[in-house]
């Protein structure tokens, strides 16, 4: 943290530091960053972290193998699942388990469900950045259609821990298809407002385009992943490059743009939910029937080694990485995050813009504070 | 038809009978003010319901129903909650002017109110340089808004300030120049005069396309004088968290919550005024029936709706767009509207001499 006389020592004559956040409107969370400003024009942004960490790595470390799972949820909360995923992944890699076919195809329904869920709250929250307060409200009626599905299959609405090693806690409820199918069609009618309502927006594309922009060199260099890496031209949908859970199967494009600006990130995303409700339509009639859990021993004690799995989440690619030593707890436990990553891209992206760019650079990033900050 | 001026005249004939002139005058200002501060605590309270009536309805909720019926007296309740917080002071503001701004910014909101005409011979001040009062008092509030953002001692509410200073100052031009075209065509700076003047049609239906363009410009100007979405730059709520009145709390942020209402009222009562005719019933050329039943239409029914007709028009845009960036905001004022309503108003200047206009 600074002192003040480091501050006063380290600014020059005309630069005024602020402090934005812990505690302020657009940085969603507890993310801290001390902004070097000469009048509105930012010369420098540096983030602090710490505020929200709990130690999630450490915590993982002393939890059993089914018990870690859960933890990871509080990382990025909006991909609870996806997170779920990949150290459930992790796990039947190491103990060589091959999970069923139907719990496959739910995991990847779940998942895509999540992305749009978590895409949607981003596009909310984005607008409000950017001064836009009704986005918000018409984006969480459609959200709140994927988390009453979510409640009525795994009974809870963020944190769902509906993952297992091996395969899923419980199969589905009932009525899972015919609400998935209706909120698909909903999604498709109300799609067209988010268009009218702000991508066709001047003021929008005004405040957007050619703001916050990441070349493809330096998205690569930064380590960027996720739709920020997409919209510079980074190939990098590991649904596409390392498929799981047969994402290999299905019909998807990965969206990718060059113009590396907030406005083309905004695009990824809105294009990536239509390819995410495509993912739905195609898997949604053809659950396949049997089990949903494979025969596995009450406890988990994995061979000695290390083992790594990536996953797509709503945000990039998570890494997550164990490294065991044939007990009943991982020995070391490392994630591998995306927004950590995007955030390290921020002060490149955003310096020499105005203060009202930061705001659409920061909120085009979409950074989860939780995630970042472990 | 329903005018007020036999009550008023009453009122003055009776006062000067008993009292003597000196001391009626004094009683009849006392009347006045006290009608003004009722109209202002009235309009902000009206005004703060209807735009969160307003939101809900646009973002697809209820919005207040809980205290009275349909949420009528939650304004109410909210003004007492302010009323009874504590009005924290910063430790290092500048006190003196931490403590005057506010009401500097509410007695500007106050003054303003003096030149409207709210119906039919009901009017507090009819002064004949009117309209250029009106642009003279609203060009204050900026100091008021400037004096808060430099005594808080605090960094959001400085560059807020100084946001708000730069707009103010640019879209007062625009809005002058706007209004400037309405005065052209009536050849009078006086409110009673431009109404007067709109008795057979409103001028933005008599004064061409040049009138409809200045009416455009004024409507936009005065959104970003209000310092309101989608020029609400000033207090930014997701860049400068509150901007300007980050520091404050209680009564004095009530105060500039307040001001910011009857701003809007003020500025959307000249708009109706100049364009809509302020109280003039709608007349159309020759249709003497027509007219004649508009006539029976009380002419503070006919001022209020227009007005209100334009809040809800300013309340919209809020709801709507997103925000402007600083350096965008003094674009659209200088390469657009500026150039426009110059071009504009030698348009309406033609026009007017060559008497096109209905």
């Amino acid at each position: 943290m600074y002192t003040e006389t480091q501050v006063i020592k380290e600014t020059k004559e005309g630069e005024l530091v602020i402090n934005m956040g812990p505690q302020h409107p657009a940085t969603h969370g507890v993310l801290h960053l001390v902004i070097t400003l000469d009048g509105e024009t930012i010369k420098k942004i540096e983030p602090h972290l710490g505020y929200i960490h709990r130690s999630i790595e450490k915590m993982s470390e002393s939890l059993n193998y089914r018990q870690f799972i859960y933890v990871t949820s509080r990382m990025d909360y909006l991909s609870a699942h996806i997170n779920n995923l990949a150290c459930a992944m992790n796990v039947e890699k190491a103990m060589q388990i091959e999970v069923p076919k139907r719990a496959s195809v739910i995991r990847v329904l779940m998942s895509e469900l999540t992305r749009i869920a978590s895409h949607e709250l981003w596009l909310g929250a984005m607008a409000m950045d950017l001064g836009a307060f009704t986005p918000f409200f018409y984006t969480f009626r459609e959200r709140e259609l994927i988390t009453d599905i979510m409640e009525e299959t795994c009974g809870a609405r963020l944190t769902m821990n509906y993952i297992v090693p091996g395969g899923l806690m419980y199969d589905l409820h009932p009525d899972f298809q015919q609400k998935v199918k209706a909120f698909v069609k909903q999604f498709k009618q109300k799609v067209t407002e988010f268009e009218d309502l702000v991508t066709n927006n001047v003021i929008f594309q005004a405040r957007t385009k050619g703001v916050g922009i990441l070349s493809r060199e330096d998205a690569i260099s930064y380590g960027c992943s996720g739709p920020v890496a997409r919209a510079s031209g980074v190939s990098c949908d590991i649904r596409k490059i390392y498929p799981y859970e047969g994402y290999d199967t299905v019909e998807f494009d990965e969206v990718l743009d060059t113009a590396g600006d907030s406005f083309a990130r905004y695009i990824i995303r809105v294009k990536e939910m239509n390819q995410s409700i495509r993912i739905i339509e195609q898997l949604i009639d053809n659950i396949p029937e049997g089990d949903t859990q494979a025969k596995m021993k009450a406890v988990i004690k994995p061979p000695k080694g290390e083992f790594y799995t990536r996953v797509e989440t709503a945000r990039g690619e998570l890494g997550v990485y164990i490294v065991s030593e044939g007990g009943m707890t991982p020995y070391r436990v490392k994630y591998r995050s995306p927004g950590f990553s995007n955030l390290s891209a921020l002060d490149h992206m955003a310096r020499g813009s105005k203060i009202g760019d930061l705001m659409a650079t920061m909120g085009t990033l979409d950074l989860v504070i939780p995630d970042i900050d472990r | 038809m329903f005018s007020l001026e036999g009550i008023t005249n009453t009122i003055q004939n009776w006062l000067y009978s008993t009292f003597d002139p000196t001391f009626a005058l004094l009683i009849e200002c006392a009347i006045v003010i006290l009608l003004a501060i009722g109209l202002f605590a009235a309009l902000g309270l009206v005004l703060v319901l209807m735009e969160r009536k307003v939101a809900a309805h646009i973002q697809i909720r209820l919005g207040p129903n809980r205290v009275g019926p349909g949420g009528m007296f939650q304004t109410v309740a909210d003004t007492i909650k302010l009323i009874l917080k504590e009005g924290l002071v910063p430790d290092l503001a500048d006190k003196f002017l931490f403590n005057l701004a506010p009401f500097v910014v509410m007695i500007v909101a106050m003054l303003l109110l003096a030149p409207i005409a709210f119906a039919k011979n009901f009017q507090i001040w009819d002064i004949n340089i009117g309209v250029l009062y009106v642009s003279a008092v609203s060009s204050l509030s900026v100091i008021g808004i400037l004096m808060a953002g430099w005594a808080s001692n605090n960094k959001y509410s400085l560059l807020g300030a100084m946001r708000s200073g730069a707009q103010i100052v640019s879209y007062e031009l625009s809005a002058g120049l706007s209004v400037l075209t309405v005065v052209v065509l009536t050849g009078s700076l006086q409110i009673s005069d431009i109404i007067a003047s709109q008795a057979d049609g409103w001028w933005l239906f008599k004064g061409h396309i040049p009138v409809i363009i200045a009416f455009v410009i004024f409507i936009i100007a005065v959104t970003a004088e209000t310092n309101r979405a989608p020029f609400d730059l000033a207090e930014a709520e997701s860049e400068l968290t509150a901007g300007f009145h980050t520091e404050y709390s209680g009564m004095r942020f009530a105060l500039f919550f307040l001001a910011e209402y009857i701003n809007i009222f003020i500025v959307c009562a000249i708009g109706a005024t100049l364009f809509l005719g302020g109280w003039m019933p709608l007349h159309i050329g020759h249709w003497e029936g027509f007219n004649h039943i508009m006539d029976y239409i009380p002419s503070s029914i006919w001022f209020m709706g227009k007005t209100f007709f334009l809040i809800f028009l300013i309340m919209w845009f809020r709801w709507t767009f997103p925000r402007l960036r600083v350096d965008q905001l003094l674009n659209l004022e200088w390469k657009y509207l500026l150039p426009i309503s110059m071009l504009n108003i030698i348009l309406v200047t033609v026009i007017a001499i060559l008497g096109w206009h209905f």
